[in-house]
């Protein structure tokens, strides 16, 4: 079982691997195919039957596509499909590849008769899995931001290279200190809001490249945003994933964690290095929740906050699994 | 806001240095291990506070300042939305076209006070506050709030953080821990008092002689490990006995422990104590059951057995400190094949003890208190305490004796189980943890609802009524667009059902 885990591993890296060279094509040869269609499904959305005339004054609302492309218009209908296939099969092997995920971790999870979350390998293969089907579900509502695929499928891979490479570890059984029904409270919280958060930062990069592309820098990495959605959504699409995330994450690292450790170790805070990463990235989320909410804070800057963040979290993960000793002491990556 | 995100990033960064350097609060031991390796950085560090970190002058000051900008920010904004609660939704602006969501229906016949009503009645079925107002021209305004839980909810948040605050300092000030390495055996029993803890902390406010009075006892202790050695299972059993009651029997283990009425005992560790009876050169016999501490997971084990009144002659009672007698070793639960001086497994499948023998001054008639798991080095080194025995450590398996060159006799009878207790009461506990669960809900109340208004008007033309209607939310809301657009088209609907019963009596 856990070698069939391992295959399915490098089977689902493949595959996501596929699926993002998909998503490339796309980003590639596309211009946008199915931004415009579904901008016009958006502007008829109050029904003609409707004794109503809809208008809007003010601001035009911002997750709806801004009827101003950059560039010359181009005529979409004319050539529609070529690069839409290329992003319908890298959804579908996107897709494929997010069923493989849940094999190896299932498989994983038998092999080792217990919840796939024991150590650091494992964290990452959960947390990645998490990240994909958030980005799927992301994908369903607004497919207008297929393109961002390209660069969630990077991070997977990314991510999933790291967790094989210096993460590894076979299956083998839990300490008794893990032995606890807060360890499935306390475990899987953190692992929903890290894959949530881990795919928040994807909208979060892309916002910050593409409202430098649309002020006109041309140097690497501006041009990469020149084919993703308007700024706007991209902003909007990762403040909704953030809110989405922090209350998981306050309630799994704020509220299970300390529960646990009261029981397990006698205090609820210890300031173990974990549990001090884990509050400074909470401290650092919360500052973007703030700059967000604070008019006269630039949404550049808020975002800038969010990616901070983002990196305060794999510190967490890999700097003080791998440097600090203490007490969440469960990375066992080989040779460190 | 601002001042707010600037504590609250000063905060972030202050906590950085507490995971990079060695805590007292967390780890005495590793801080001396960086003080022998760092010798002129680390005081300079302890100066500004470095190895307590989180109990220092300026982490304190950071947050102090942060919570006093928060109550700064949150009473000002409590009175305004305690004001905001009662008052009623504004009339309509003049210019519904100004606001962002804008709308109007095609004339049709009827009254504006129905077609009011209606799009009043709308609102309210979805938890709209609304009010009906007509106006001076002979127009009919609807008037509608929702989503004022969301400055409930985050007003809610940041005085939970204030409770929390308040729970973790009094925690602190009325909270008491201590910890406790317990060997089983009837005769061997613990009480709750300062005294008998091998090292412990009182919170400034509790009183040393006040705390509760129990009395503990292990009678039993089984681990389970697997085939590799990682443990399985703990399970320690106590007999407790509380206030001077009967002594009752109680089990407790890892992440379960035993909870007291005003402290909780948690089981950290576990380990063995052999059990060494020395018969010295008068034939006096002497039996200690020493604990030896755990070095790795396979429980190789280091301790010493000290015998400092001991080869006393009967007649003159006189004690000779150069006769007194220590052995020092590791104590290895199953031994290894390859004789290497590390255990093969945890539990004891092949024990055996492998102690050196010293005599001399064991230098703990001083009145320094040292090390029970180590003998004086400093008296090795001066030649007071002389290594008796060969270069390489007798080996002694559980039931054998070891005669020395005196003719003086140790013998290795078995060994006992021992834990390691922390001890713990935090009065405040349950305060912080309602905190906690009240600033996540007030969390959720602030970032999943949304305040916005919405107004109707309804005016007369030629007969017949005309119904204007705007939309303003008041937070960032992508999906006011959405419930706008849905709302005046139920709205639209009512009034046209209304207006139809009307016309047809």
């Amino acid at each position: 079982m856990a070698e069939l885990s391992n295959q399915l591993m490098a089977l689902t890296v493949v595959t996501y691997l596929a699926a993002m060279i998909g998503y490339a094509a796309e980003y590639a040869f596309g211009d946008r195919p199915r931004v415009s269609q579904s901008a016009k499904q958006l502007v008829g959305a109050v029904p003609a039957t409707s004794a109503w005339s809809a208008g809007r004054r003010g601001e035009s609302r911002e997750d709806q596509p801004a009827p101003v492309p950059v560039g010359p218009p181009v005529a979409d209908v004319a050539r529609p499909d070529r690069s839409g296939w290329a992003g319908r099969i890298a959804v579908a092997l996107n897709a494929l590849g997010l069923l493989l995920h849940l094999g190896a971790l299932a498989t994983r999870g038998i092999a080792a008769h217990r919840m796939p979350w024991g150590n650091m390998y494992e964290f990452i293969l959960s947390v990645t899995f998490v990240g994909s089907v958030a980005w799927l579900v992301v994908l369903s509502r607004r497919p207008t931001v297929r393109h961002l695929g390209l660069f969630v499928t990077l991070a997977l891979v990314v991510l999933l290279g790291a967790a094989g490479l210096i993460a590894y570890t076979p299956v083998g059984p839990l300490v008794p200190a893990l032995h606890s029904y807060w360890f499935v409270i306390h475990v899987s919280t953190i692992i929903l809001a890290s894959g949530i958060l881990l795919l928040g930062a994807v909208p979060a990069t892309m916002f910050l490249i593409k409202t430098g592309y649309d002020q006109g820098k041309r140097r690497f990495p501006y041009p990469l945003g020149r084919h993703v959605p308007a700024a706007a959504t991209l902003e909007r699409l990762t403040f909704r994933l953030h809110a989405f995330a922090f209350p998981l994450f306050t309630f799994g690292a704020l509220i299970a964690g300390p529960l646990w450790a009261e029981a397990s170790w006698g205090r609820y805070w210890g300031w173990d290095p974990k549990e001090v990463w884990a509050l400074i990235s909470w401290i650092v989320y919360a500052c973007y929740l703030h700059a967000r909410a604070t008019p006269s804070v630039k949404r550049t800057t808020a975002t800038w906050i969010a990616l901070l963040g983002f990196a305060t979290m794999l510190m967490n993960l890999f700097g003080v699994n791998l440097f600090f000793s203490g007490l969440h002491s469960y990375a066992n990556a080989g040779g460190m | 806001m601002r001042t707010a995100l600037v504590l609250l990033f000063l905060l972030a960064l202050a906590a950085i240095p507490g995971s990079v350097l060695p805590q007292r609060s967390v780890n005495p031991g590793n801080v001396a291990t960086y003080f022998a390796r760092h010798p002129t950085l680390a005081p300079l560090l302890d100066r500004l506070g470095g190895f307590d970190v989180y109990a220092s002058v300026w982490f304190a000051a950071i947050y102090l300042l942060l919570f006093t900008s928060l109550v700064g920010c949150v009473v000002p904004r409590l009175v305004d939305h305690l004001r905001a609660l009662r008052a009623v939704p504004p009339d309509a602006p003049r210019r519904l076209s100004r606001l962002p969501q804008h709308a109007y229906s095609e004339p049709r016949p009827g009254e504006p006070a129905v077609a009011a009503t209606a799009a009043a009645t709308v609102l309210r079925r979805r938890h709209y506050r609304t009010v009906v107002r007509e106006q001076a021209d002979g127009a009919w305004t609807v008037a509608a709030e929702k989503g004022r839980l969301k400055e409930t909810g985050n007003l809610l948040f940041h005085l939970a953080l204030l409770v929390v605050l308040v729970g973790v300092g009094f925690g602190h000030w009325y909270g008491w821990h201590g910890n406790r390495l317990l060997v089983a055996g009837a005769d061997r029993g613990f009480c709750n008092t300062v005294t008998q803890y091998d090292e412990s902390s009182l919170g400034p406010w509790v009183d040393t002689g006040g705390l509760p009075d129990f009395c503990l006892r292990l009678t039993d202790f089984t681990a389970s490990y697997e085939p590799n050695g990682i443990p399985k299972r703990f399970l320690a059993t106590v007999a407790v006995t509380e206030n001077g009651g009967p002594a009752r029997r109680r089990t407790f283990t890892v992440n379960d422990p035993l909870r007291l009425r005003q402290a909780a005992v948690h089981l950290l560790g576990h380990g063995y104590a052999p059990i060494l009876r020395y018969t010295d050169r008068y034939g006096q016999q002497q039996t200690k059951v020493v604990p030896f501490l755990p070095t790795d997971t396979m429980l190789t084990s280091e301790g010493v057995a000290q015998f400092p009144d001991v080869n006393i002659d009967p007649k003159t009672n006189d004690r000779d400190r150069k006769l007194q007698v220590g052995f020092e070793g590791v104590y290895l639960p199953t031994v290894r094949a390859d004789g290497s001086p590390a255990s093969a497994f945890p539990a004891q499948r092949d024990p055996a003890l492998f102690l050196t023998a010293y005599r001399g001054d064991l230098g703990v008639d001083v009145g320094i208190p040292g090390s029970v798991y180590a003998l004086d080095r400093a008296q090795i080194a001066s030649g007071e305490l002389k290594q008796v025995s060969g270069e390489r450590p007798h080996k002694l398996r559980p039931g054998e004796s070891w005669t020395l060159d005196d003719g003086t006799k140790l013998e290795f009878l078995g060994t006992e189980q021992f834990v390691t207790l922390s001890i713990r009461h935090d009065p405040t506990q349950p305060l912080v943890l309602a905190g906690a669960v009240l600033g996540l809900i007030g969390l959720l109340l602030s970032l999943g609802f949304h305040r916005r208004r919405v107004w109707f008007r309804a005016v007369s033309l030629d007969g017949r009524t005309v119904m204007e209607a705007g939309g303003l939310p008041r937070t960032d809301y992508a999906g006011f667009g959405d419930e706008f657009s849905d709302l005046v088209r139920a709205a639209d609907d009512a009034a046209g059902a209304a207006a139809g019963k009307e016309g047809t009596p």
